[in-house]
């Protein structure tokens, strides 16, 4: 199955440990990723908080590109996501496109297709029993519906699906799409540290050794500052924050598995080690 | 920022036309229920809670909305229109008051928000892409004219250095894409300032 592939400006940064996990899951499901031929920034926060034709304008020649492509586009960035959907809403709304038929999908829900995870499924080498992980959404790629059309935004239930194919043990908790604080890192950290230590707290209320995330933001969030968080609450916090590309990977026995873990702040070696999944 | 009692308000429709107008937001049919505020995630930080900046919306305080809090320390996480019982873009509202106040070129509460977002658009402007490290270090010496603290600028440091070791940072920024022209040409078209 070939589509069209938007990794959005972090991914090619510093989210280039979730990249190079995609680029090593994909082919192993049959998925083939041809990357949009010079696409360009959706403008993130910042095009919409400050100027919302910008905010269209920029996602809207990526739409373009996509429809010349003529094949469905994926894209691992939750806000590059929310703000190429956008766009084509305003597009529709302003009706210059009607029905085109090229889907904008978000990573997560494309490899969650029932089809993708029956092959999965099969591919396991190395089932990550007794790993107990929290999925946690963010805001971006659920919210709000009317722009992601997802079914159920308030408890997507993608991940726990995903997670249970690879025979970890997803845990419930009430702050799945409880948000980060995004985009607030640099100017606001503060703010950040006020938001993630009570999604820390939830997450070992719930029982959970590690997060794991579909979205880049919410990991840099989760995974940079928690040294710092500990450090400002007193605490000793120690929650690995996985890409699920990540998990996938360990699951399936990918060789790179290690690489990309090494990237993380807060590494997930020795967690891994601990329950013999590494 | 506080709101004298004492003082007699003097509602205006205007801004709520103009809301209605080019957001298509129907500001008049909210009832106060105030699911936006006991849902925000963000209220610890804020001057006003999402209700009220509605309600101030729609009684015409264009001043009292144009300098607050709110607007600047809003994440954008979208859980108060989702949860909106009369479909009003609550965040939307937010950041349309957001370009409003940078437009009149009012005094902003977070201008370290403010300079962020302009600094991420200015790093795409040129070649199509975002440079994180580019965006990084303006605003970390930004911050640093602004008021100079060793021990946030040694952290600051110390991360960056732990990205880098780890290959997270690509130091020369990337490429500039072949249609730079024409984010060049969406830029100007779309008045966004330096």
């Amino acid at each position: 199955m070939k589509v069209s592939y938007y990794p959005g400006c972090s991914l090619e940064g510093t989210a280039s440990d979730y990249a190079a996990s995609i680029a090593a899951v994909t082919p192993l499901l049959g998925v083939e990723l041809e990357e949009l031929e010079d696409w360009n920034c959706c403008g993130a926060t910042a095009a919409h908080s400050i100027n919302h034709q910008l905010s269209f304008e920029l996602p809207a020649r990526n739409l373009a590109l996509a429809r010349k492509a003529e094949r469905d586009v994926v894209v691992p960035c939750a806000l590059c996501f929310n703000r190429l959907k956008a766009a084509e809403k305003e597009q529709q709304r302003r009706e210059e496109v009607l029905g085109d038929g090229v889907k904008v999908w978000d990573l997560l829900d494309f490899l969650a297709q029932e089809s993708l995870l029956a092959i999965l499924k099969k591919k396991v080498v190395r089932p990550l029993t007794g790993l107990k992980a929290v999925g946690y959404y963010g805001c971006m790629t659920s919210r709000p519906p009317a722009i992601t059309d997802k079914a159920d935004w308030e408890n997507p239930m993608e991940l726990e699906r995903l997670l249970k194919v690879l025979q970890a043990e997803p845990l419930d908790w009430s702050y799945k799409t409880d948000c980060c604080g995004a985009g607030l890192a640099m100017s606001r950290p503060d703010l950040i540290d006020t938001l993630v230590s009570r999604l820390y707290d939830r997450a070992l209320a719930a029982g959970a050794e590690c997060f794991v995330v579909t979205c880049q933001m919410c990991q840099a969030n989760l995974d940079l500052a928690q040294g710092r968080i500990s450090k400002k609450l007193s605490k000793d916090y120690y929650l690995p924050v996985f890409y699920f590309t990540e998990l996938m990977g360990l699951a399936l026995g990918h060789p790179e598995v290690e690489r990309w873990l090494a990237r993380h702040l807060v590494d997930p070696r020795p967690l891994l080690r601990d329950k013999g999944l590494m | 920022m506080e709101i004298n009692v004492n003082q007699p308000l003097v509602p205006s429709f205007s801004l709520q036309e103009r809301l209605a107008g080019e957001m298509a937001t129907p500001l008049s049919s909210c009832y106060q229920c105030k699911k936006c505020s006991a849902g925000c995630p963000l209220t610890f930080a804020m001057d006003l809670l999402p209700d009220r900046v509605i309600r101030l919306a729609l009684m015409g305080q264009t001043e009292a909305l144009l300098g607050c809090r709110t607007i600047w320390v809003c994440a954008a996480c979208v859980t108060c229109s989702t949860r909106c019982p009369n479909a009003i873009d609550i965040a939307g509202v937010m950041d349309w008051l957001k370009e409003e106040a940078l437009r009149q070129g009012k005094a902003i509460d977070q201008p370290e928000v403010a300079a962020f977002h302009r600094f991420f658009l200015d790093s795409l402007r040129a070649g199509g892409r975002l440079s994180e490290v580019a965006l990084m270090r303006r605003f970390t010496l930004f911050n640093l004219w602004r008021h100079p603290q060793i021990g946030e600028l040694w952290e600051n440091m110390k991360l960056g250095l732990g990205l880098f070791r780890r290959g997270r940072l690509r130091l020369g920024g990337p490429p500039a894409i072949k249609g730079r022209d024409e984010i060049k040409k969406i830029f100007q078209r779309t008045g966004v300032k330096h």
